[in-house]
């Protein structure tokens, strides 16, 4: 292994702009003769629009232009749409209620745009922003999901606010084995709703060229070029040729950047009317009533097993809140991406799942770190620990006689997992974390009072979202391919364009380190350039712990194509036949001879083209791919959390947190601890301290950092990470993917530890002292057998 | 407009600004020194930390005019254009404590003043309990509590107990 090649912790090429304030981020970018854009928000979370009065905030100094739903209905601007289709049980389509950028006729949550002030500076459209006058008629809202169906109706579209109701599974064979089950553990869980809170808040800068009709649109996205797909063929912005979408360095994203919202929309039509850039950056208490909230499921779940523990079968019914509109992906979270991961780590021989997704008066609800399979792994991981507690067998133990042993292996619900070694992770997380020295721990906590837990959660995660085919199948409208461009200069350097984009993970070390070990030059002698359509041919981004597995692929297989190349070229540089060429850490060496051509002498006559005719091969060394996987990835692992409760308080505090992951291949280690340390807090914040309150008004009470309780430094341990390996057949790297998987195991791992330690199951997240101390209080007896 | 006129990063600006105008729209908008970020409306996040006459503070929630006369200190001051990085600055990139970048600004200035405050011999608790004002969404605090450990540790080797005040 090199010092920079694959496998090394290599520190980030990125680090030096950001530690010395000099990234370039979105709200970073100013353009000559920018404005700014302020929007005028809903406070009701349901109502119609009797009028909206501009008149006053139009006088007020500075301003534009002020813009409404009616104004973006006469330009004829499309709604916002949602790109994967889900049908019910009964065949009939998901219902898509309209989706305008701003709102004309009524709105339906709290922080739902109706206009939008463009002036001079933030200030004065803000000052014109509160002197829009909106003549609202209040009506009920729904905000419960368990309560949607017969709440008000939101959309004309969906009677009893049914999106659809969705199934998988056979359920008279479920039925079937539960007849014959010796053990059946019951849960009803509430996955409660988060808020992603990336620190960077959302910004879109548009501006429009008149001389060539070109729109740019700068912007805060995990994927530019689905965005400008969406807003050019969907929404009929622009052709998509005549918009460019640029995503520079980005704060953060965690899913919520993935989506296409309603203010790019309405800075790229404000910029053109307007005929100067416009500029909208999000303040945070916006962040909190507009960008896609996570989760927000509720759940009843069932686990049949025989006397041994063997599990039978499972049978889940959820109920999913999309919340008010329909986001980008929104149907398919917890669909394909929830119910395909219940049968776990384990051999469970039939699972049947039916999903109800509603509409409710909050905000939409999307992807969210892990999206759809946190929720999965949340049922699956608690039914498992119940289920080990009430039959009185070790939870280790039952996981263990219930894992999946031999693959490739189908399970009950459309998943194929193609590589694994569930009992290796779970081995060595219980060497790591000391089990066996648990109950001495116990005892000692006992003495001082506090009560001492541990619990696990074996997870799995299916990662990449690919092959295209598979999701299309499934109902995506997109392919979830990647693409990758290789460009070797005369000099010997290379730029590699991808289609994936980084907002944190690092991928301009990462993806240099394999380009580097690859052709044998220098890490410094490669650059990655991602985010902005103009230059990258085409990708569909990063959400779903993909770019490795399937960006990287992409670039391998670009790389494949440029050493093909450059063997010709120095074949003819060495006056030897192609086939005897043998590249090798930057050499090209004629076979069983000492004639070689460097690495640089080959780009450079690939450019000059002077030792090859034209028509027998064309000068240059440039390549692309498009690379599509054989199947999802399958990232698994153990997590084992220890936490003391104060009996007095109800206080939890994680004592100890061990993760053992099987990641696949690893490219750079440092940076792969980082996304899983970064996963768990995510996932502790959902257990102990995180969860969006709506007041049955359909005010969100926890709108801002203030309200909601996000993860300090103080509120979380330091993390083991160690790491498992078995290979992703699937693609050529051998990677899994390990941006989600923290976020995915972690919330199990924490309510099976404290509800270890008070003895009592029923118990919510986010799991506050007020919440553990209550269930202390109830003191109620694990649920009978 | 007022004017207000100041020190940052060793340098005299002055500036016409509105009676509300914050310290750092003033640094973002009128400076261009863009390495001073706003994460949030509450002064909760801590991307916004500068320091001012050598102590951190909120730049989101600092009026310009507050500071008239004083010095600032900006994420960009604290090594010289194309000179060595802050010994804090080498310890965030030495222990991968940063992600997305966007906290880290804030992240760094809130830990010189850690040092400024508690010494150059932080342990991890001292650390967690004084990053009260600063968040981070991606790294999960554990190699921001060792860089901010490391990087105080540095400075005591190279006698900087001082940030580039």
């Amino acid at each position: 292994m090199s010092a920079t090649g694959i496998g090394a912790a290599v520190r980030r090429k990125e680090d030096l702009r950001f530690i010395t304030g000099k990234g370039k981020y979105t709200d970073d970018v100013v353009r000559p003769g920018e404005t700014r854009a302020v929007f005028v928000r809903s406070p009701h979370a349901h109502a119609k629009i009797n009028s909206i009065d501009v008149s006053a905030a139009r006088k007020m100094p500075g301003v534009v232009d002020v813009l409404t739903g009616k104004d973006l209905a006469t330009d004829k601007i499309g709604n916002l749409i949602c790109g994967w289709m889900i049908h019910s049980k009964d065949g009939t389509p998901m219902k898509m209620a309209p989706h305008p950028a701003l709102a004309a006729d009524k709105v339906c949550h709290v922080g739902d745009a109706v206009a939008v002030v463009i002036a001079e500076t933030q200030a004065q459209a803000r000052d014109a922003a509160e002197k829009v006058k909106v003549d609202y008629q209040v009506m009920p809202a729904v905000v419960d999901p368990g309560k949607a169906k017969s709440g008000p109706q939101i959309h004309d579209v969906a009677p009893k606010n049914t999106i659809y109701e969705w199934s998988l599974g056979d359920a008279k064979a479920v039925d079937a084995a539960f007849a014959l089950a010796k053990h059946v553990t019951k849960l009803d869980i509430v996955n409660n709703r988060l808020v992603p809170n990336a620190i960077e808040p959302r910004v879109a800068l548009a501006e429009y060229d008149a001389g060539t009709d070109q729109l740019t649109l700068w912007n805060t996205t995990q994927n530019p070029h689905v965005s400008r797909l969406v807003i050019a063929a969907f929404v009929g912005m622009a052709p998509e040729h005549k918009l460019r979408v640029i995503a520079p360095d980005v704060g953060g994203g965690f899913g919520s950047k993935i989506f296409i919202y309603p203010e790019e929309v309405v800075c790229l039509w404000a910029a053109r009317k307007v005929g100067r850039p416009v500029k909208w950056t999000a303040d945070r208490s916006e962040s909190f009533v507009t960008d896609a909230h996570g989760r927000d499921h509720v759940t009843h779940a069932e686990l049949a097993l025989d006397a041994s523990g063997k599990m039978l079968a499972m049978r889940v019914k959820t109920i999913a809140n999309l919340g008010a509109y329909m986001s980008t992906f929104s149907s398919s979270v917890p669909t394909y991406l929830y119910a395909t991961l219940l049968s776990g780590q384990y051999d469970i021989p039939q699972i049947y799942c039916e999903v109800d997704a509603v509409y409710t008066n909050t905000v939409p609800v999307d992807a969210y770190r892990g999206a759809g399979r946190p929720e999965a792994t949340f049922v699956v991981e608690r039914l498992v620990e119940v289920a080990a507690r009430q039959m009185d067998i070790d939870p280790a133990d039952l996981r263990k006689r219930n894992f999946i042993k031999s693959f490739p292996h189908q399970t009950p619900v459309i998943m194929a997992y193609d590589a694994g070694d569930y009992n290796a992770s779970l081995k060595k997380a219980l060497e790591l974390a000391d089990v066996k020295g648990f109950n001495k721990r116990k005892r000692d906590a006992a003495r001082d009072g506090k009560l001492r837990g541990l619990g696990y959660s074996t997870y799995i995660e299916a990662c990449g979202i690919a092959p295209s085919q598979a999701v299309g199948s499934l109902g995506c409208g997109v392919g979830l391919w990647e693409s990758a461009e290789v460009r070797v200069n005369p000099t010997g350097s290379v730029e590699v364009l991808t289609g994936t984009h980084a907002h944190g993970q690092g991928h301009e070390t990462t993806f240099a380190q394999l380009v580097s070990e690859r052709l044998g030059i220098p890490f410094e002698n490669v650059s990655i350039v991602h985010g902005d359509t103009d230059k990258v041919q085409f990708g569909m981004g990063t959400y779903g712990s993909r770019s490795g597995a399937v960006g990287m692929s992409a670039i391998v297989k670009a790389l494949d194509k440029i050493e093909a190349k450059a063997k010709k070229v120095a074949a003819h540089m060495l006056e030897a036949a192609e086939g005897d060429i043998e590249f090798k850490d930057g050499k090209f060496t004629v076979a069983g001879t000492d004639k070689s051509a460097a690495w640089g002498d080959v780009s450079l006559n690939a450019y000059i083209a002077h030792k090859f005719a034209g028509q027998e091969l064309e000068p240059g060394l440039k390549e692309t791919s498009f690379y599509d996987p054989t199947n999802f990835t399958f990232p698994a692992g153990c997590h084992i959390c220890e936490v003391e409760v104060d009996r007095d308080t109800g206080k939890t505090e994680i004592v100890n947190w061990t993760a053992v992951d099987d990641f696949g291949t690893v490219i750079n280690p440092m940076i792969v601890e980082g996304q899983v340390h970064g996963g768990i807090a995510q996932g502790i914040g959902q257990a102990l301290l995180e969860g969006a309150v709506y007041d049955k008004d359909g005010q969100l009470v926890t709108g801002s950092l203030m309200d909601y309780c996000m993860p300090h430094a103080h509120d979380l341990p330091s993390f083991q990470v160690g790491l498992t390996e078995t290979k992703s057949p699937s693609n050529p790297l051998g990677i899994k993917g390990c941006g989600e998987a923290g976020a995915i195991a972690a919330p199990a791992a924490v309510i099976n530890a404290i509800t270890d330690a008070i003895g009592n199951e029923e118990l919510g997240m986010p799991a506050t002292a007020q919440t553990v101390w209550a269930a202390l209080k109830r003191g109620q007896p694990r649920q009978a057998a | 407009m007022p004017a207000v006129s100041m020190t940052v990063n060793g340098k005299a600006v002055t500036g016409d600004v509105e009676a509300r105008t914050l310290l750092v729209q003033f640094l973002r908008e009128n400076l261009r020194l863009t390495g001073t970020h706003v994460g949030c409306d509450t002064s909760q996040c801590g991307a916004c930390v500068v320091h001012i006459d050598g102590i951190a503070a909120k730049s989101c929630t600092t009026l310009a005019l507050q500071c008239e006369g004083a010095k600032v200190t900006t994420i960009e001051g604290l090594a010289e254009p194309n000179g060595p990085l802050h010994p804090m600055q080498e310890a965030f990139r030495e222990n991968h404590g940063l992600q997305c970048g966007f906290c880290t600004p804030g992240m760094i200035m809130a830990a010189l003043d850690i040092v400024r405050r508690r010494g150059n011999d932080l342990d991890e608790h001292t650390i967690r309990e004084q990053l009260d004002g600063n968040i981070c969404r991606c790294t999960g605090y554990h190699n921001i509590v060792k860089a901010i450990a490391a990087g105080a540790k540095a400075m005591a080797k190279g006698g900087a107990h001082q940030a580039a005040e």
